[in-house]
């Protein structure tokens, strides 16, 4: 570890279908936000980081100059990274290692997607190469299916306990959504409907899957020594980790799933956290498929392996449970998804600094932030916590 | 009602011609004689499909060339239900991962050669552990789509 850094403010637009502003003026709205949340003005930036998913989204390459202005970016250096799902992290733990490092003492990290301007699941679907995968992937519910189904045999957990656990997750996380202002689909479900809905790739249907949100999100990272300077409150990361796989989505087991189980042991280790599902009061666990929630669940250690769907049907994973799970709704309802993991290390941040409004968690202290990217190939999770 | 402001309808169509490498173009020349080649690595000793030019794992060239049984068994799969743009496949389809007999790697591809159009049916054909093979298309082309699905054994 470096020196240390805290999330000192954030900023979210309102998610959804958003064609009522282009896309320069979304990414504005959330870099006016977290100035305003923080009283910071453009001036007192040193860097700037930020990324989307692939930039083919919209049609437009290499948005980092295209967003220089929205940003304020302009005569400061600027940082782009892209690595699928996970890129909203890998702008976080960017913009971390900059301060962390000493080259600056404030960067700004902005997210952003606009998924309904273009055909999200083909474009998704140019990740693989033409030569093998493309053919066979279909766009990422494919993929996270494949994996989901892997995993529940795997296990011997048996369709009727996964499906009706999944169905619990959807029918809590829509429901939470609704005490997120900035949330995107905002659904009163019955577990019924959620069992019942149409298939998008078996075994997942409509509502175990996020929708194509445009939404963007902003998070400045600082220095200790200006955090101290500006007496801000502060959420300060204590550990983070990522890790990468092979290409091919056949060469390792993705039931347990190495990078994510890897990723998230690197940052308990540097947070010195040894029992996740006590010690951590919150999670931001990335989630657009309910299904692969679970399987998360295990990966990061807050069960055993298999363990997940009985304990979600306990309700360890619910808003009054052990270790609550996405009380902002999660990417199940919000999925912009350049901006997604970003929106799960501020989350996560204003649980662990008292900001999070109708959804606060309360008395949260310690809370994991966490996205997933690539063809099931990267894993990012960041610990937060209210104490340096 | 919110006020709807103006869009405008662009696309960005670019070709390409991507290079196969000695490799993929060996892999695929195998493919014509409806042959599944995969690699060996000489320090893993893992048996890597499709071929490789090196292992991912121990970064040493793959140069021991395998071909591998068109039989494997089923680890896992999903049923595709929804389009989008210009989908190679129409859906519906079953993509699965198949570990080929000797192989130590998942070999991603369809699984069809039955009825799809029931989800309750086909979740009685289709179990993961199950025995499938390759069935080839009669006109090859060097393409991965020469092998136009695996079928239950």
């Amino acid at each position: 570890m470096g020196r240390p850094v805290a999330v000192i403010g954030t900023g979210q637009t309102k998610h959804g279908k958003r064609m009522d502003v282009c896309y320069p003026d979304l990414v504005r709205e959330a870099v006016a936000a977290v100035f305003e949340d923080t009283g910071l003005s453009p001036d007192d930036i040193d860097g700037v980081v930020s990324g989307t998913m692939p930039s083919m989204m919209e049609g437009v390459a290499m948005t980092h100059f295209y967003f220089a202005d929205a940003m304020q970016a302009v005569g400061k250096p600027i940082l782009k990274t892209e690595t699928c799902g996970s890129t909203g992290v890998s702008v976080a733990h960017s913009a971390y290692y900059w301060v962390s490092s000493g080259m600056a003492n404030m960067v700004l990290a902005v997210g952003h997607e606009k998924m309904n301007e273009g055909d999200s699941q083909a474009t998704m679907t140019t990740v693989a190469e033409p030569f093998y995968q493309r053919y066979f992937i279909s766009g990422a519910p494919g993929v996270f299916s494949m994996q989901s189904q892997g995993w529940s045999v795997k296990f011997n957990i048996s369709e009727e306990k996964v499906r009706e656990a999944a169905a619990i997750i959807s029918v809590n996380h829509h429901n939470a959504a609704f005490d997120n202002p900035y949330a995107h689909v905002k659904l009163r479900l019955t577990v019924d409907a959620v069992k019942n809905a149409k298939i998008i790739t078996y075994p997942i249907r409509l509502y175990d899957v996020c929708p194509n949100s445009d939404g963007a999100c902003a998070v400045i990272f600082a220095s200790s020594e200006m955090v101290k300077k500006l007496g801000k409150k502060a959420a300060w990361i204590k550990g983070v980790g990522y890790r990468g796989e092979e290409q091919f989505f056949g060469d390792s087991d993705k039931a347990v799933w190495a990078s994510a189980v890897d990723a998230a042991k690197e940052a308990y280790g540097q947070a010195g956290i040894t029992n996740p599902r006590k010690e951590l009061d919150v999670a931001e666990v990335y989630n657009p498929f309910t299904y692969q929630e679970m399987l998360f669940y295990e990966c990061f250690g807050f069960c055993e392996f298999g363990e997940a769907p009985d304990l979600v049907l306990k309700g360890v994973f619910s808003k009054d449970g052990e270790l609550p799970c996405d009380p902002s709704g999660g990417v199940l309802c919000t999925n912009p998804i350049g901006a997604t993991g970003l929106i799960r290390v501020a989350e996560a941040a204003m649980q662990v600094t008292n900001k999070a409004g109708d959804h606060q968690m309360p008395g949260a202290k310690t809370a994991l932030a966490h996205a997933m990217g690539g063809i099931d190939q990267f894993n990012g999770v960041m610990i937060l916590s209210s104490e340096l | 009602m919110e006020k709807e402001y103006r869009t405008i309808e662009t696309e960005v169509r670019l070709p390409y011609r991507l290079a196969y490498g000695e490799t993929w173009t060996r892999f695929f020349e195998g493919m014509k004689e409806e042959k599944i080649f995969g690699s060996k690595c000489p320090k893993c000793n893992r048996v890597l499909v499709p071929a490789r030019t090196f292992c991912p794992r121990c970064f040493v060239d793959t140069d021991e060339w395998v071909e591998c049984s068109q039989e494997g068994t089923l680890i896992a799969w999903c049923l595709t239900n929804y389009t989008y743009f210009a989908q190679p496949i129409a859906p519906p389809f079953i993509s699965g991962l198949i570990r080929l007999d000797g192989t130590d790697v998942n070999f991603l591809h369809l699984i069809d050669g039955f009825d799809l159009s029931d989800l309750e049916e086909v979740k009685k054909t289709v179990k993961n552990g199950m025995r499938v093979k390759a069935v080839w298309e009669h006109n090859k082309r060097g393409h991965i789509l020469d092998i136009k699905y695996f079928s239950p054994v």
